[in-house]
């Protein structure tokens, strides 16, 4: 008898990690996003000079053996600043990321299941901030706050978090009203034993659609503040950033522009990518369940 | 029903661009820091700090300042600009005259392109003319505006010298003066734009085309052609607006970034400007014009919908 | 064209060796096996079976539209003498204008919702019989009349979305007709219409029929749907037909066991008791080799596991009919010459019921946000009682308010007005518990006593939980912890028929029968007094449904529960109640014991259901006369709620008085200005 209880135990624990399934889009996605990441995280060992380091001398160089990609027209090397280059951007866009899926899944699963005014009242703020387009809000926070990285977080999670709860609320709209939730309301249960055991299992695919997507946007969103100069700071190495700085070179050293552009590509092409195939392995419909 | 339908989304729309002024106003204006002390630097005598807040008004709570703000905006003055002490509004003229005719180009060239080829990748799912079409529009969706106006650039501008690569006509400057120079700007616009469109019409095709009512359409023996446009495409089209509306509406986010680009004097250039200067008035309306275009536009679409939709249009069965 | 050879021998269409399989991952699944067919002009043939037998593919394939990822393994399907699945697009579109007419089961999904329905039907007119706009216009007036439904000339320029599901169903029709097809394609035509309106469009295929003189092909797994149309059946099991011929023969007489098991599965009107049923399910269908259903059969032997599939052999039971019987069974004659399949299991006993369990006065729901002088209340002035140990069904068509009264009852929904007591047990001294309430509030105790088992297994279990868990939850809010609640648990899926092995399964791994058993399983963890049933059983194949009837009845017995039994299906009522209450438009209309209800008086409402219901049962007898009468929507603010559909209604009274009750003995009581002996049926 308890060898029959410790076997079912086990099925139960195989059961519930349930396969993914292996779509050549989820797995072309994953690796290119992990291989930004693993860049990201190793590029001091990677990275053949120091990134800030100027040298007068190499200034405006193309590729040779000793700079693979070039210099800028400080010097510095460009293949060492795009191996570091997605450390800002990204360290923002996952903290804001998970930021707002953490705020937007609570509001939007309370909201879809509290109903009546707190709904409407949440709806309507939520469709105000959504009307200010998140660059235009973005620099005004920036006017007024600084261009702080804590500032940027907090400001890209304002902007993202109103579309996220509408997704979410969305997507626990759909079961709330399916019959184990109104069997569980009918036994008893609270809000809070309903959300984690009947609600979050079954959105926990959307959100995590939702998060890879809002992280890409907040990628974009910050290289774009970067670029326009009110991300990050020089001499730090941001893609956004390297644009910038090397773009009035673009017909002397096209590769210092190009480098960093192809490296941004890939990350969010990647993200995509996942967030495509993982979304079509699990019959969600991602074009609809988002808005920028 | 259907004047009830249109009347409550107009107040919505009233009620939400209202509660967006004074998200932007909390934001620029209630917020910690010393405006006067920030514009006149560290260095300034508590006297001349306390003349400029007198000066703009600041000295008063910030209620106030935000109820005469309003006032003033109802009637169309929106402020002074603090750099050049011109009204807000004549200030901007000139940029927005510049930026309408941007925005108006992509609007009608992109979602004419994104609509079509949406179709024919809905209609040749997985075969090659679909995938192409896909994987431009994830690509689109992939990269940032300025890194797609670098490219043209260097494309269009450095090496084929087919258009100017910045502009340098100013804010008067005729629509003559400006046209060769709108191309590029508009083109880098239309691919991220083009890219959202053509995803949402492409599964929106797929979708109709697997509903029944098309399958029966076809047992029926009607034509593919009459199938396609009388019973799949109105169909199609309804999700599809709410997403054109909500790209239309992030033009004028995606504008900033690219007349930075190209030094294009539109709204976009302008807005860089006033951050650089902290001018905040200027700053506000242009927050608060983006959020404005972005509810008339979803009006617009919903609006569009009701019309296109009978469901929304017509009452359901007695009851 | 080949119209010669149609000519000659009289066929329209002709199914000869179809097999058919669907692709599903990587695997070919075989969903059609060698079927073969032929119907000649003016006939009408039945397809039946339960789901997944492949009726509905055979459907598709006869207008030569496969669902994606299937292909055709094998024979041809003939529309007037050319293939339909082998042609070219001309072909099939020519065929289809001219030839065929389908009608499918969910007309609401089948009408473009964006086009008027004058429009819908003017356009296959232009296509098919080259009519301008404005004959197209009058046309499809015409049309909507021959299909009988009401203003025509009004519902021309209406949208989908502004008909009721059996106006719905009627346009389809209209629009299958248009073409003026020779053939009529009916996939389940009439599944998911309430039991009035169903009649309804049945008694108009059969008018259609005598009418225009065309073919119909019925697929359904109604059997008594089919009976009231069809008088040629094909009886399909796991993708072959196993029995066809005379419909009458084949219901009196069954020569395929199969056939025999559904007819021993479905509840009867007429007949008091339990159907028998028969054991396992569709999915128990034998793959390798021998007969598909031997795993199922109560004749089997050896030689049916064996060899190839049997094949169909004329079938010898010495009546003459007109048209041959088949089956595809080696035990034929054992088959026929068994007894009456008729026999039902456990006729109700009258049982000593006294103890009150719930008892409701003048309940009354009202969902209207603001008042409106037009209509009345949702549910209104409802009495009810449910003793312990007893079924007390709640019959009415959908919008009848019996949902609502169930979830009220739950704690769902708060009344506006009335009493709802849950007696407690007297020999444990317990105190009544208030159950107006909202769940919520509730005292835990009167919680658990209210269980509620729900219509659609599927989705009344956590997709992302284990079903173990799912009556884990319950214990654990009766306190049972660790090793103890996993007992409770096994215990409780005993009772229900299940294996403890099941317990770590999640609902998709489980078929739709065990999906309900485990919603049972939950609803008898919380140690219920008062079981709420909302259709239990009418998504399940009869099959299944006979299965879940009869442990709902052994529940019953076991743990002395009583049952509010919802139900729109007056056979399966009557199998199971003890007592009925029937419900139109949230008024009470007639209660009383199930065997006086099922007698000889009653509420013209409740005679209208009956009579629709016996129209359809398997063998009836009786031409098939439906009323086009739909329900309604929404009850009226005073007087009787039936009255716009009642025959007999006497104007100034009941469009104005609340009708007073008339006692009929034994509890029987009918709610009607009309005095009883005129309304006592013949």
């Amino acid at each position: 008898m308890t060898n029959l209880t410790v076997h079912a135990s086990n099925a139960r624990t195989r059961a519930r990690r349930i396969a993914l399934p292996t779509r050549p889009s989820l797995l072309a996605g994953l690796f290119l996003v992990g291989l930004n990441v693993v860049v990201a995280l190793a590029a001091p060992l990677l990275a053949p000079y120091p990134p800030t380091q100027p040298s007068a001398l190499d200034a405006i160089e193309g590729s040779s053996s000793a700079h693979w990609l070039g210099t800028d027209q400080l010097g510095r090397d460009v293949l060492s600043r795009v191996l570091y280059g997605g450390r800002y951007a990204m360290l923002i866009s996952l903290s804001a990321a998970v930021l707002t899926v953490v705020f937007g899944t609570v509001l939007g699963c309370l909201t879809a299941y509290r109903r009546g005014w707190f709904d409407e009242v949440l709806m309507r703020i939520l469709d105000s901030v959504l009307s200010v387009p998140a660059i235009l809000a973005l620099l005004v926070v920036v006017t007024a706050l600084g261009s702080g990285a804590p500032v940027i977080i907090l400001a890209a999670t304002i902007v993202y978090c109103p579309a996220l709860i509408r997704v979410v609320r969305a997507a626990a709209l759909s079961v709330v009203g399916l019959d184990y939730v109104t069997a569980a309301r009918a036994r008893g249960e609270g809000f809070w034993p309903i959300m984690a055991r009947e609600i979050w299992p079954n959105i926990l695919d959307v959100v995590l659609v939702e998060f890879a997507m809002r992280a890409s946007w907040i990628m974009l969103l910050v290289s774009s503040l970067s670029f326009l100069g009110f991300g990050a700071n020089p001499p730090t190495p941001d893609w956004g950033l390297m644009v910038s700085e090397n773009r009035s070179l673009l017909t002397v050293v096209p590769l210092a522009t190009i480098a960093p552009i192809v490296a941004l590509a890939t990350l969010i092409v990647g993200l995509n990518l996942a967030a495509d195939g993982f979304a079509k392995a699990r019959g969600i419909d991602r074009i609809t369940g988002g808005l920028r | 029903m259907l004047l009830k339908t249109i009347g409550r989304r107009l107040a919505y729309s009233v009620l939400t661009v209202w509660l967006a002024t004074l998200l932007v106003f909390v934001a620029l204006q209630a917020l910690p820091g010393n405006l006067a002390q920030q514009l006149l630097g560290q260095n300034a005598t508590p006297a001349a700090v306390a003349r400029l807040d007198a000066s703009l008004g600041l000295d008063r709570p910030a209620w106030r300042r935000y109820l005469d703000w309003l006032g003033g905006a109802v009637h169309g003055d929106f402020g002074r600009s603090l750099v050049s002490g011109q009204p807000v509004l004549s200030e901007a003229g000139g940029y927005l005259r510049n930026t309408a005719l941007l925005a108006g180009i992509v609007i009608l060239a992109g979602i004419t392109l994104s609509l079509v080829l949406g179709v024919v990748a809905g209609l040749t799912r997985d075969r090659w003319p679909d995938l192409a079409i896909s994987g431009f529009a994830l690509l689109g969706m992939s990269v940032p505006e300025f890194t797609v106006a670098t490219v043209l650039v260097l494309g269009f501008a450095i090496d084929l010298q087919w258009f100017p690569a910045v502009v340098t006509a100013g804010p008067t400057a005729s629509i003559g003066q400006l046209l060769p120079a709108v191309w590029l700007p508009a083109a880098s616009l239309t691919v991220v734009m083009a890219a959202y469109i053509i995803r949402m019409m492409r599964t929106s095709v797929i979708d109709v085309l697997s509903a029944e009512y098309v399958t029966l359409a076809r047992i029926r023996g009607l034509s593919s052609r009459r199938v396609l446009f009388r019973h799949a495409l109105p169909n199609a089209l309804l999700p599809t607006l709410n997403v054109i509306a909500v790209n239309i509406a992030w033009l004028v986010g995606g504008v900033v970034v690219v007349e930075s680009v190209f030094n294009y004097p539109g709204i976009g250039t302008l807005m860089i400007q006033a951050v650089h200067n902290r001018d905040l008035p200027l700053l506000q309306f242009i927050a608060v014009f983006g959020a404005a275009t972005f509810v008339v536009c979803n009006l617009l679409a919903d609006l569009a919908s009701v019309y296109l939709n009978p469901r929304l249009r017509t009452p359901g069965r007695a009851g | 064209m080949s119209v010669v050879t149609e000519e000659r021998t009289g066929v329209l269409a002709e199914v000869s060796g179809l097999s058919i399989a669907y692709r599903h991952g990587g695997r070919e699944i075989p969903v059609l096996r060698d079927v073969s067919l032929s119907l000649r002009a003016g006939e009408a043939l039945a397809v039946v079976g339960e789901s997944g037998c492949g009726k509905s593919t055979l459907a598709s394939a006869l207008v030569g539209q496969l669902r994606g990822g299937s292909r055709v393994t094998g024979g041809s399907v003939r529309i007037a003498g050319r293939d339909i699945l082998a042609g070219d697009a001309r072909t099939v579109r020519t065929l289809r204008r001219q030839q065929i007419g389908f009608v499918p089961q969910n007309a609401g999904h089948s009408l473009t919702p964006s086009m008027r329905v004058g429009a819908q039907v003017g356009e296959v007119l232009r296509a098919t019989r080259g009519m301008d706009k404005r004959g197209a216009r009058a046309e499809a007036v015409r049309l909507l009349a021959q299909v009988r439904l009401p203003e025509p000339d009004k519902l021309v320029d209406r949208y989908p979305h502004q008909l009721s599901g059996g106006q719905q169903q009627r346009v389809a029709v209209a629009l299958a007709l248009a073409g003026q097809p020779r053939l009529l394609v009916l996939d389940e035509p009439t599944t998911g219409l309430d039991v009035v309106t169903q009649a309804g469009v049945l008694a108009l295929f059969g008018s259609l029929r005598a009418a225009l003189g065309i073919s119909l092909v019925m697929v359904s797994h109604d059997l008594g749907a089919v009976s009231a149309v069809c008088e040629r059946i094909a009886v399909m099991y796991a993708g072959r037909v196993v029995e066809t011929g005379d419909t009458r023969a084949a219901f009196r007489l069954p020569a395929h066991p199969y056939t025999r098991g559904l007819l021993s599965s479905v509840a009867r009107i007429a007949v008091p008791g339990l159907p028998a049923g028969m054991p396992g399910s569709v999915a128990d269908a034998q793959e390798a080799s021998g007969c598909a259903f031997a795993p199922r059969c109560e004749f089997a032997q050896d030689a049916c596991t064996t060899g190839a599939a049997p094949r169909l052999a004329p079938v010898v039971d010495g009546a003459a009919a007109d048209t041959p019987r088949f089956s595809a069974c080696l035990r034929q004659s054992e088959v026929l010459a068994a007894p009456a399949w008729e026999a039902r299991v456990r006729p109700p006993q009258p049982r000593e019921l006294d103890e009150p369990l719930l008892q409701i006065k003048g309940l009354t729901v009202d969902y209207r946000r603001r008042p409106d002088p037009r209509t009345g209340p949702t549910v209104h002035d409802v009495d009810l009682t449910v003793r312990r140990g007893e079924v007390v069904a709640l019959v009415g068509e959908s919008g009848s308010g019996k949902s609502t009264i169930a979830w009220t009852i739950a704690g769902l929904r708060r009344p506006t007005s009335g009493e709802i007591v849950l007696r407690g047990s007297e020999e444990n001294a317990e105190a009544p518990a208030d159950l107006t309430r909202s769940a919520a509030r509730r005292d835990p105790a009167a919680r658990r006593k209210v269980q509620l088992v729900f219509q659609n297994a599927g989705t009344s279990l956590n997709p992302r939980r284990t079903v173990g868990d799912a009556v884990l939850r319950p214990l654990r809010l009766r306190g049972l912890r660790g090793e103890q609640a996993r007992e409770e648990r096994d215990r409780v899926f005993a009772d229900v028929g299940l294996e403890p092995g099941h317990a770590d399964r999640f609902p998709a791994q489980l078929s739709g029968g065990q999906q309900q058993r485990v919603g049972i399983a939950r609803a008898l963890a919380g140690g219920p007094a008062l079981v709420l049933a909302d259709e239990v059983v009418s998504a399940l194949d009869v099959s299944l449904q006979a299965s879940v009837l009869r442990l709902l009845d052994d529940l019953r017995d076991e743990h002395e529960l009583g049952y509010l039994f919802i139900s729109h299906d007056l056979a399966v009522v009557r199998a199971l109640a003890d007592r009925v209450v029937v419900l139109y438009l949230g008024r009470v209309c007639e209660e009383g014991p199930i065997e006086r209800v099922f007698g000889e008086t009653n509420h013209p409402y409740t005679r209208l259901l009956m009579d629709s219901a016996l129209a359809t049962e398997p063998g009836a007898h009786e031409q098939l006369t439906g009323s086009d009468g739909e329900p309604e929507s929404a009850p009226p603010a005073a007087g009787c709620a039936f009255r716009n559909r009642c025959a007999e209604h006497i104007d100034g009274l009941c469009d104005r008085e609340t009708p007073p009750w008339q006692e009929l003995g034994e509890g029987h009581r009918i709610r009607c200005h009309v005095p009883v002996e005129i309304g006592a049926r013949p």
